[in-house]
């Protein structure tokens, strides 16, 4: 077992838009003076939702709106499993395997996103736009098998299940 | 008859998610009353009465936690709602919190008032980021209505409610793990003493409390402590959420009255109704991933014969021999057709994932507990492997920092206690585990009573 | 003042001691090793769990035992307490346990690493170690790297104490190396290449209890039970110019600043005696040092077991 340092990614500084700006003040506004560490988190959601993934220059930037050193922020987003820290697809989907999705077929589900988009988990389709990933209990016990997908909940997913969520993205992405 | 419901009696009416439906129906009524005609000591003390025990999991006595609050001059109090729901097989909170989000908003301001907190937080798994917006738009509904605020109902008392969310981390739901992420860190649990009562977040006095604790105030207050308190048999008072999942005919949430019997559950009309697809049951998890695993002939009946009840108790009786615990409420029932090897293995991986590394037995441990079973799973086991995870899992046990370590340990040492049959039977006949599953298990009654 | 037993010896000790500093006070031993504790350095403790100890009596007031062992290095004595740390079959059964957990990812390299003699692992494995690993699995590795081009991390060695986290933190104006990812994946790692550049980080080098940060200056020079310590000072700016350097003949092999027998950079006049960058990689002509005399090593280390330390007296006289 190798652990890996992140992939090679362009340390050029990014910019962040100005909704984007006034999303993470509006976070930050959340908590008292001098506890703006407390809006780390989100903020770092909001710097994924728009970039798609959490870049070393997008971190370094949330250290420099925070006043905290890059380093505490990387602490933090490597910690937390719903921050990429390489580049992904445009769909991100992440498949619960734990226990209770277990027992009602997720191994199934996998196999046949896997087999369907022609990845492994982990990969990403060669068009750029699936990413498949499993994840550790999402908290949809009861309505397994679970997935999630930019934040929104698939679930008592069967086979033809997959193959509308997959298409419903597709038609999505092309008509954008 | 499924018995009263105090949480989720109105869940089924349209629009109860939104601030004028709830009201209407009685919402913000406890509010009205704690503010208006109740001391702050008042409702802490209907809370004590009512018995109400922490609904995350531990099931700490909530009167008793508050009294704990430290109370200095001049130093601001916190309380923080632990709704990082994330303990395979326990899914209420999100139910609750998606369905009628104003009944947490409601437990929030009233618990507040009763801790004296002027700043409360809601902390949100990450991967609930759609409730984190419903609450938002629940409290800024209850704002707008001059529920939260300054001056709330004139009685001169002034709330902020935050949510905050996570990042993915089931540790969070530790409570020191969840201040420390709500600090904007690493969710490592902190040490203890001191506990958050004493210094919580960014030092200050804070209680912790689970989504369905927060929300069982509001019924205590509006129809008082021992109206609450009658409900349940023995220290397991009032209603409780149960997340039912796994091979049941109806899987979902269910509010019911403590002291239903297991039986009851599972296969009564007004519950699970049975397992699915007409299959026997193999065994349950009665309360979430880190209680003991119980065959089916402990599941309904106690190791002595008696009938087995939804309460703290009941599902404790037998101690770790032949009992487990009411934990969060998380339900999973397994059929005949279900491997125990490999869902244990999913389990030791779920732990070892979540672990936060930051203390050696359970970085290490959880890690080793996983390749273990593993290979047990897929069928390069060794006899010696059974024993080498029960000696793993009792060094880990009860040598952690937070309990993750123990419910990491305590699944591994149920589920081999109860099943070593199937275990050894994957080593023994390891091409065949590959390829069919063991079913059921014989009762071993006997040798359990002695254990 | 409150009254403490550990191991049947009384001892007593000011208000909200810890029982680890109590059972050192004591000394001997009745002290329980500690592999990420570290007093000079406040915020360190209760991760590595080699401290564990009964709790056989909580206190004259409550004298129900504990029903955990506790982390001695976080928790406080109250009067009456009994703890049993030696005379405990639990606490070395258990700390045996940990022992084996803090190994099992750790390479059984003491042969090539530069540790070897001075590492506290080492020790503890000597102390508690079964002389066979029940791990079949592989190991987790990691490339070594270079934060800063004087330390070397080995990351493969570390067991995560985070002691070189607090020294980053608390001597040093700005922190750029820390704990990333989680579980057995924790790492500590700069992230991306990044410089640790400050005129004290070399002391996360000593805090270091086993060999996962190193001296590039002295890396493969020699094991250090052939080198002679000695205590030697210089005129120094930025700190307190109070060192040990190690020697071999006429030359300085390497510079750490001064231990006590719990391995921690001693107090020199209510001050911990931290040495800069300059004096520890950038010293190493004699001439540059006040030599004192022979610092004695009172860890049970192989460089204080006599035949080494009795053979390079000879040498030394010999080439001296």
């Amino acid at each position: 077992m190798k652990i890996s340092s992140p992939e090679q990614q362009d340390l050029t500084p990014v910019e962040f838009s100005p909704e984007m700006m006034t999303e993470i003040n509006q976070v930050i506004g959340l908590f008292p003076e001098g506890k703006s560490k407390s809006a780390l988190i989100r903020i770092l959601h909001i710097v994924q939702t728009h970039f798609g993934w959490t870049s070393v220059p997008a971190m370094n930037k949330v250290a420099e709106i925070l006043s905290i050193q890059p380093i505490e922020v990387y602490e933090v987003a490597t910690f937390y499993t719903m921050f990429h820290l390489n580049p992904v697809g445009n769909y991100v989907f992440e498949v619960c395997r734990t226990g209770p999705c277990m027992i009602v077929g997720s191994d199934d589900i996998i196999a046949y996103i896997e087999q369907k988009l022609n990845i492994k988990v982990g990969g990403t389709t060669s068009d750029g736009m699936f990413t498949l990933k499993t994840a550790e209990c999402l908290g949809g016990c009861g309505y397994g098998p679970v997935m999630q997908c930019k934040y929104k909940f698939h679930e008592h997913l069967t086979t033809e299940k997959v193959d509308e969520i997959i298409e419903a993205y597709r038609t999505a992405s092309i008509s954008k | 008859m499924a018995g009263r419901k105090l949480l989720l009696e109105n869940v089924h009416i349209p629009g109860i998610e939104t601030y004028d439906v709830y009201r209407k129906n009685g919402g913000y009524a406890s509010v009205e009353k704690a503010l208006k005609k109740m001391t702050p000591e008042e409702v802490v003390e209907e809370v004590k009465k009512s018995g109400l025990r922490g609904r995350g999991g531990a099931g700490f006595p909530t009167g008793m936690k508050w009294s704990f609050l430290a109370k200095p001059e001049g130093v601001p109090r916190y309380l923080v709602c632990n709704a990082d729901e994330s303990e395979p097989g326990t899914f209420k909170d999100r139910y609750l919190m998606e369905k009628i989000p104003h009944l947490l908003i409601e437990g929030m301001i009233t618990s507040s008032y009763a801790l004296g907190a002027n700043v409360s937080y809601i902390y949100i798994r990450g991967e609930f980021m759609y409730i984190l917006h419903i609450l938002e738009k629940a409290i800024a509904e209850a704002r707008a209505n001059g529920m939260l605020g300054k001056n709330i109902m004139g009685s001169g008392y002034d709330l902020e409610l935050v949510v905050a969310p996570g990042g993915g981390a089931y540790i969070c739901g530790e409570e020191t793990a969840l201040l420390e992420s709500l600090e904007g860190k690493r969710g490592n649990p902190r040490m203890k003493p001191p506990f958050p009562a004493v210094k919580g977040l960014w030092g200050c006095p804070t209680v912790v409390n689970n989504v369905e604790t927060i929300a069982a105030v509001v019924p205590i207050v509006n129809h008082g402590g021992e109206d609450y308190a009658k409900i349940g048999i023995e220290r397991s008072t009032g209603t409780k959420l149960i997340s039912a999942s796994g091979n049941l005919v109806r899987p979902g949430v269910y509010e019911i009255e403590m002291g239903v019997s297991v039986e009851e559950f599972i296969y009564g009309d007004d519950y699970c109704q049975g397992i699915a697809n007409g299959k026997r049951m193999k065994a349950c998890i009665p309360g979430g991933s880190s209680v003991p695993i119980l065959p089916a002939h402990l599941v309904t009946k106690t190791a002595a014969g008696e009938n087995r009840l939804m309460t703290y108790e009941s599902l404790a009786d037998g101690g770790f021999a032949s009992g487990s615990m009411l934990g969060s409420g998380g339900f999973i029932v397994f059929d005949e057709d279900q491997c125990i090897v490999k869902n244990t293995y999913t389990f030791a991986r779920f732990y070892a994932h979540e672990s936060c590394g930051q203390c050696s037995p359970c970085r290490e441990g959880t890690g080793w507990m996983e390749k273990v079973l593993h290979r047990l799973d897929h069928g390069h086991g060794t006899i010696e492997d059974i024993s080498l995870l029960e000696e793993i899992n009792k060094k880990i046990e009860g040598n952690t920092i937070c309990p993750l370590g123990d419910a990491a340990a305590w699944p591994v040492a149920a589920a081999i206690r109860h099943f070593r049959e199937e275990f050894e039977w994957h080593v023994t006949h390891a091409a065949e585990a590959q390829t069919r599953n063991y079913g059921l298990i014989q009762p071993r009654v006997e040798e359990i009573k002695t254990l | 003042m409150i009254k403490v037993t550990i191991d049947d010896i009384e001892v007593e000790v000011e208000p909200g001691t810890t029982i680890l500093n109590a059972a050192r006070q004591i000394g001997g031993e009745v002290v329980p090793p500690a592999m990420c504790y570290y007093s000079k350095l406040p915020g360190t403790g209760g991760k590595c769990r080699t401290c564990l100890v009964e709790v056989a009596a909580g206190s004259t007031a409550d004298p129900r035992p504990m029903p955990k062992l506790m982390a001695s290095c976080s928790t406080t004595v109250m009067d009456g307490m009994i703890v049993k740390n030696k005379t405990s079959e639990r606490v070395h059964d258990n700390r045996g346990g940990v022992v084996e957990f803090l190994l099992i990812n750790h390479p059984l390299d003491c042969p090539i690493c530069d540790q070897a003699g001075e590492c506290h692992l080492q020790d503890l494995g000597y102390e508690h170690g079964s002389a066979k690993t029940r791990y079949r699995e592989e190991r987790r590795t990691f490339d070594p790297i270079d934060i800063g081009n004087k330390i070397k991390l080995h990351m493969n060695r570390c067991i995560l104490c985070y002691r070189c986290v607090h020294v980053a933190n608390q001597l040093t104006d700005h922190r750029v190396h820390g704990v990333m990812h989680r579980g057995e994946h924790a790492e500590i790692s700069t992230y991306i290449q990044n410089a640790v550049e400050n005129d004290f980080s070399g002391n996360m080098i000593d805090v270091c209890p086993v060999g996962a940060l190193t001296d590039k200056t002295f890396r493969f020079k020699s094991r250090v039970w052939f080198l002679k310590p000695m205590e030697a000072e210089c005129a120094c700016t930025k700190c307190s110019g109070k060192a040990v350097v190690w020697m071999f003949g006429n030359e300085i092999y390497r510079v750490t600043a001064r231990k006590d027998k719990y391995g921690e950079v001693e107090n020199i006049e209510d001050k911990t005696a931290w040495i800069c960058n300059d004096c520890r990689f950038d010293k190493k002509d004699p001439s540059k040092w006040n030599i004192i005399g022979p610092r004695k090593i009172d860890r049970h280390s192989v460089i204080s077991q006599g035949k080494y330390e009795t053979k390079i007296d000879k040498g030394l006289n010999k080439i001296g």
